[in-house]
């Protein structure tokens, strides 16, 4: 059995579907730089051996990054990276960065506890997200 | 299917074949011995001798004679109680079933090659067995003389019925176990249902299979079968046709207008006091003055010359049973059955 | 799409008692079917009726086009995996490859070996000494290997230990995979399905409640909750599923494709479990010939 640079996992309760949870962490590894340029994805089979999910499931998934640029598929022989989001690594956004922080110390003296913060962060964050949609 | 079939049938035919060849060779050893004796026996006897060592030599051997009838009497039922009731039963029991009617043969020929290989290895253990022991018992059926060849223990026993009875007794197990779905009560009711058919044979069919032969006998110390004088001087008498296989199914003693009679009346002729009745004169002058009385013995028969026609006729009709059995099996296998 | 099961009002009587009624669906191919239902629900009934051990009462069903169990090509087409995954149990692993192969024409020996390799079983193991969890796969491999369309099994996990199951899933999912087959997968527990499923179907007293794409039934139906509420004053178009109140709140579980202005509800995700509960969910308004009050609903194309 090859050795797959990723490994995949599925957490039943964060209430994303479970395609978007593999695409999510194809996007983080490439994000991380554990997968680069040129490395193959496990195949359907291997994943849906090791999770035992539907191979929909699995196919959905890598067609929606392959729609995002991130992957290409190769017939016969597997799905490939052709793409790393290192250009968009955190790094690149210090000034956002430095706004939070400043921010979650704003947080902290008016005396919320983490959970608050957590709380507050989220909800505005899906209100937000749901105007857009809107 | 063949494969499947003999697989699951291995243990149950390693069974069987051993136990027929045990009964094979104690057969083999000890039959030419028997027929020796016989033979030997029957060509020293003299006249009035004969009788006696038929007698003897039935009584010698009617140990084993008994035994191995009752091996073949018993054969057909056992193939169908353990061949025939479990061979769908087991399978439902087990749930098997889904398993084996999903694979790419039909239901119906999975019936037909298990009815098919299973049915005909019933009929072969069966045929070899009467076959063996028709061989084996011929001197002692010579001299049982309580045990006609046509009367329902020896019929049943010998020549080919048996293997009707197996074929027969296999189908009637798989169709109630298709029925009740339950081994043990499957093998309960079709030990039931065989036994009762086995006896309403001989008692209701077999009698009328061909016209039985009538006829009035004059009653002779060569054919006389019983004789008893009362304290009131009736005589009851009876006797036997010459045909010593013939199977009797009915006897009585007529006068001379022909009128059925439980016994002969007293009459001066026939005391213990006149001359041909005395007790010390042996039997033969009073038989004569009861033959000059008119009085004679009636009996209902079947000859044993209808020996082969009767088992041929029985083949046929548990033939046509054994086919009917296992065409409602089919029918019924293609409905709901799960 | 071509339907791998299409039933019309598919019925089968025992008796006075209906195992299953009016039963209507339409199945796609390429799909792993969810049948989820209590004990006694008639979950067997339709998978029996499905490859053809049961025929009808009532109604019909035709499988990839042809009638259960018609003749020895429709039969191997469909393979099954029974409740309790029966086995010969005097039979070794091998004797039971040696079956698949001598009554199925189609039937891959190569697969049947590497699978029961891979699997670590011993063929010269008589199946009765196999775990309930060996046995499982030893019928699952005999499924496969006969190389069906469609394969169908009915409660395949449900007396095996959480590993067992895992890796009975696992086994099931990869072979879908590899063979490109439908599948259907019966169950009274949802977990089971939830990860493999991409078709629910629900039955619940001999009666189909929900049939449809998972995805369509979670992106349709939505948990409001908000202040006490009589649900028959919902706008049109929102079916209410389940409802439950207390003194001051009302929660309930609606269907509906449009979407949900009332600012007065908070509007939530359902789970599969959710949404299956709510349809198994007590209700009075069922008699005990199993005719409902509450609407059954089901997707709409």
């Amino acid at each position: 059995m090859e050795p797959w640079m990723i490994e995949f996992h599925l957490d039943g309760r964060s209430g994303l579907s479970p395609y978007l949870q593999l695409v999510r962490q194809v996007r983080q590894a490439l994000r991380l730089g554990l997968l680069r340029e040129g490395d193959q994805l496990p195949t359907v089979k291997e994943v849906v051996a090791g999770l035992a999910i539907n191979p929909n499931t699995v196919l959905k998934a890598y067609r929606e990054l392959e729609h995002e640029g991130l992957v290409a598929a190769r017939p016969g022989v597997g799905t490939f990276v052709t793409a790393t989001l290192a250009d968009a690594s955190l790094a690149a956004h210090g000034p956002l960065r430095q706004e939070l922080r400043r921010w979650l110390a704003r947080a902290r003296r008016a005396g919320l506890d983490e959970e608050s913060i957590e709380a507050l962060f989220m909800t505005t964050f899906r209100t937000a997200a749901e105007e857009d949609i809107a | 299917m063949i494969w499947l079939t003999w697989r699951q049938f291995r243990a149950a035919a390693a069974m069987m074949a051993a136990a027929l060849a045990a009964l094979a060779a104690i057969l083999a050893l000890t039959g030419p011995g028997l027929a020796h004796d016989y033979s030997t026996g029957i060509a020293a006897c003299t006249q009035s001798g004969c009788s006696d060592f038929v007698r003897h030599f039935f009584n010698d051997h009617q140990g084993p004679f008994l035994a191995v009838t009752a091996v073949v009497l018993v054969l057909p039922a056992l193939i169908g109680l353990f061949w025939g009731a479990p061979l769908i039963t087991r399978e439902l029991e087990a749930g098997t079933h889904q398993l084996v009617w999903n694979q790419s043969i039909t239901r119906t020929r999975w019936l037909a090659v298990k009815l098919a290989l299973t049915g005909v290895a019933a009929m072969t253990a069966a045929g070899l067995g009467s076959l063996a022991v028709t061989w084996w018992s011929s001197p002692i059926d010579k001299t049982a003389t309580n045990f006609p060849k046509m009367g329902p223990l020896l019929f049943d026993t010998r020549g080919i019925v048996p293997i009707a009875y197996a074929a027969f007794a296999f189908a009637l197990g798989v169709t109630v176990g298709m029925l009740v779905r339950r081994t043990l009560p499957a093998m309960a009711i079709t030990l039931a249902v065989f036994v009762a058919i086995q006896i309403a044979m001989p008692l209701l069919v077999r009698p009328h299979l061909l016209p039985p032969t009538r006829s009035t006998i004059e009653i002779t110390t060569s054919n006389l079968d019983d004789f008893t004088m009362g304290p009131d001087h009736r005589i009851r008498v009876s006797a036997k046709p010459a045909d010593t296989g013939a199977w009797v199914l009915s006897s009585h003693t007529v006068d001379a207008s022909g009128h059925a009679i439980d016994s002969i009346p007293p009459s001066p002729s026939l005391s213990p006091s006149s001359r041909a009745c005395a007790p010390q004169q042996g039997l033969s002058p009073c038989l004569a003055e009861v033959t000059r009385l008119g009085y004679r013995q009636q009996v209902t028969y079947q000859p044993s010359s209808r020996f082969w026609p009767f088992q041929w006729y029985e083949t046929g009709i548990y033939t046509a049973l054994t086919l009917g059995l296992a065409g409602l099996c089919f029918w019924r296998i293609r409905r709901r059955l799960s | 799409m071509t339907a791998v099961i299409e039933a019309q009002g598919l019925g089968k009587q025992y008796g006075r008692r209906w195992a299953l009624s009016d039963c209507t669906l339409d199945i796609p191919a390429g799909r792993v079917v969810g049948l989820v239902g209590p004990n006694g629900a008639g979950k067997t009934t339709l998978l029996h009726l499905t490859v053809g051990l049961l025929a009808p009462t009532s109604g019909s069903i035709e499988v990839l086009g042809g009638r259960p169990a018609a003749n020895p090509a429709q039969l191997a087409k469909v393979g099954f995996v029974a409740q309790d995954s029966p086995t010969y149990a005097g039979l070794r692993v091998a004797d039971h490859l040696k079956l698949g192969a001598r009554l199925n024409p189609g039937w891959d020996a190569a697969l049947a070996r590497d699978r029961i390799e891979r699997l670590g079983l011993d063929p010269a193991r008589r199946a009765g000494q196999l775990s309930g969890g060996q046995r499982a796969q030893l019928a699952l491999t005999l499924g496969i290997a006969k190389r069906p369309e469609l394969l169908i099994l009915d409660e395949p996990v449900a007396a095996l230990d959480p590993l067992a199951r895992r890796e009975f899933l696992q086994g099931l999912m990869e072979a879908t995979a590899e063979h490109e087959l439908s599948v259907v997968l019966s169950s009274h527990l949802v977990s089971d399905l939830e990860r493999a499923c991409d078709y629910l179907i629900v039955l619940v007293d001999s009666r189909v409640r929900v049939a449809g794409e998972v995805e369509e039934l979670l992106a349709t139906h939505h948990r409001l909750s908000g202040p006490r509420r009589d649900p028959a004053r919902l706008p049109a178009g929102q079916h209410v599923v389940a409802a439950s109140h207390t003194d001051r709140q009302t929660t309930l579980i609606v269907r509906t494709d449009a979407p949900i202005h009332d600012p007065a509800w908070t509007v939530s995700r359902l789970s599969l479990e959710d949404l299956v509960l709510a349809y198994m969910g007590k209700s009075t308004h069922t008699d005990h010939n199993g005719r409902n009050h509450r609407p059954t609903l089901e997707v709409q194309r």
